[in-house]
């Protein structure tokens, strides 16, 4: 079974979520998916778009109670 | 209650100096004791190396005996650990000696693991150490012109060094009359040319303004002798590659399976390991996501004693950390800016000035100040 990773960015602006991101890929193995906590707008559009640039899976983005839940697997 | 401090950088300094005047009473009882154990009897002031690198400041400047930093009533060894027994409160060093305690911080930073990259040890230039910074000023001492390409590894050392490192670059180029030999392109892993919106915001039209070339959502995946090839797809030819490389915790945190990366996980606001009572982390060590920086360190370690001393005193701990982060920028042109945030509040830095260059050059000369925790 993939582990599911939380990668808790909220209230933080240095690094940023996509920056946590990246870091916490580079750890996981393939197949594994990550979920990224961000109260960062930006969030739900700058991770879809390094995901697909670099050749990820988005899996789902939400927001709930303020929270951007976005959820990626890591492909290669 | 014996408290053990294991690493004596900036967190692990400050932090013994104003535990140390805290308790001085209950130190001098024996109701207290405060013992750190580090890897070297040299302290380093390691944003020095920056300045290093392009041949600002001579390698002589950056260190102090350790001890000579430290209130006289901390025990300090040279004896790094080597083995960490948490569930039984003790660590084993390397002199084969075992340490037990009833509090313990670790606070043991991070290192540069340009390994990770394949090529990029071996071709790039970078300045987190005394030698890598040594070997970068006489590798710009020989480049007379060509194509330079900065090329940053996540998670990093300094937020603000990508920035630095292009500006005080262009101001070496400029001082030695070979600017304009020379095409400056600076990459970056996010969609934008820095973490932070409003640092970008200002650096992004300065690198327009400067003829800097610039590539975002660029993550190193492979090095050349004169290509760097990114996840993302691209590639750059260069002449003369600086990097600022990714960074990784140390080897023995690791080893002991506390965090991945080395990188230990780690309460926001009361800094102790998660699930851990005992157990607090500091700076570059801890897993938070903020800017491994002096001064994140810095600000943990003085919101830390606090706690620690009251546990002492009153058996309990009494404040927060907030996420305090302050960052100087050196602009190059003689200017500097700086970014302060928080957990709450973002950061609004300033148009840069001569006035924040001299206070950022004068503080480099007040660190130790600092670390005695005077400042």
């Amino acid at each position: 079974m993939p582990e599911r990773k939380i990668v808790d960015a909220k209230n933080t602006f240095c690094p940023g979520p996509l920056m946590e991101l990246i870091a916490n890929m580079k750890q996981a193995e393939v197949g594994d998916e990550l979920e990224v906590l961000s109260t960062d707008e930006g969030s739900a559009n700058d991770i879809p778009e390094w995901i697909n640039k670099v050749g990820h899976e988005m899996l789902e983005s939400f927001q709930d109670e303020g929270v951007w839940h976005i959820v990626v697997r890591k492909i290669k | 209650m014996k408290i053990l401090i294991v690493g004596g950088g900036m967190g692990g300094t400050i932090l013994a100096n104003n535990l140390a005047r805290r308790l001085r009473n209950e130190l001098k009882t024996g109701k207290a004791s405060i013992t750190m154990l580090s890897a070297s009897d040299k302290h380093m002031y390691q944003p020095g190396l920056l300045y290093v690198a392009v041949g600002k400041m001579n390698p002589s400047e950056l260190y102090r005996d350790q001890a000579s930093l430290l209130e006289p009533s901390i025990e300090f060894k040279v004896d790094p650990v080597v083995e960490f027994d948490l569930d039984n409160n003790s660590v084993k060093s390397q002199s084969g000696a075992t340490y037990s305690y009833d509090v313990i911080v670790i606070a043991t930073g991070s290192r540069t693991h340009a390994e990770g990259t394949p090529g990029l040890a071996e071709n790039a230039e970078m300045f987190y150490t005394e030698a890598d910074a040594v070997k970068m000023y006489r590798r710009l001492e020989e480049f007379e012109g060509g194509k330079v390409v900065v090329a940053v590894g996540v998670p990093h050392k300094c937020p603000m060094a990508p920035l630095e490192i292009t500006f005080m670059l262009i101001d070496y180029f400029k001082q030695r009359g070979i600017w304009d030999d020379v095409h400056l392109h600076y990459t970056y892993p996010i969609g934008r040319t820095h973490s932070l919106e409003p640092v970008a915001k200002w650096a992004t039209p300065e690198f327009d303004r400067m003829g800097v070339t610039y590539e975002t959502l660029f993550n190193m995946k492979e090095v050349t002798t004169d290509t760097v090839i990114s996840e993302e797809g691209s590639e750059e030819k260069f002449d003369l590659l600086v990097t600022v490389p990714a960074h990784k915790g140390m080897q023995v945190i690791e080893d002991a399976g506390m965090g991945a990366g080395g990188f230990i996980p780690t309460d926001r606001q009361r800094l102790n390991m998660e699930g851990r009572d005992n157990v607090f982390v500091i700076g570059d060590t801890t897993n938070l996501p903020i800017s491994k920086a002096g001064s994140t360190a810095h600000f943990e370690a003085e919101a830390l004693a606090e706690n620690i001393a009251s546990m002492v005193t009153i058996g309990t701990a009494t404040r927060d950390y907030d996420g305090k982060v302050f960052c100087f920028i050196e602009a190059g042109e003689g200017k500097a800016t700086y970014a302060m945030f928080n957990y709450q509040n973002p950061p609004d830095p300033k148009e840069p000035t001569a006035g924040i260059h001299w206070f950022k050059t004068a503080y480099n000369k007040m660190y130790w100040a600092s670390a005695r925790g005077l400042l």
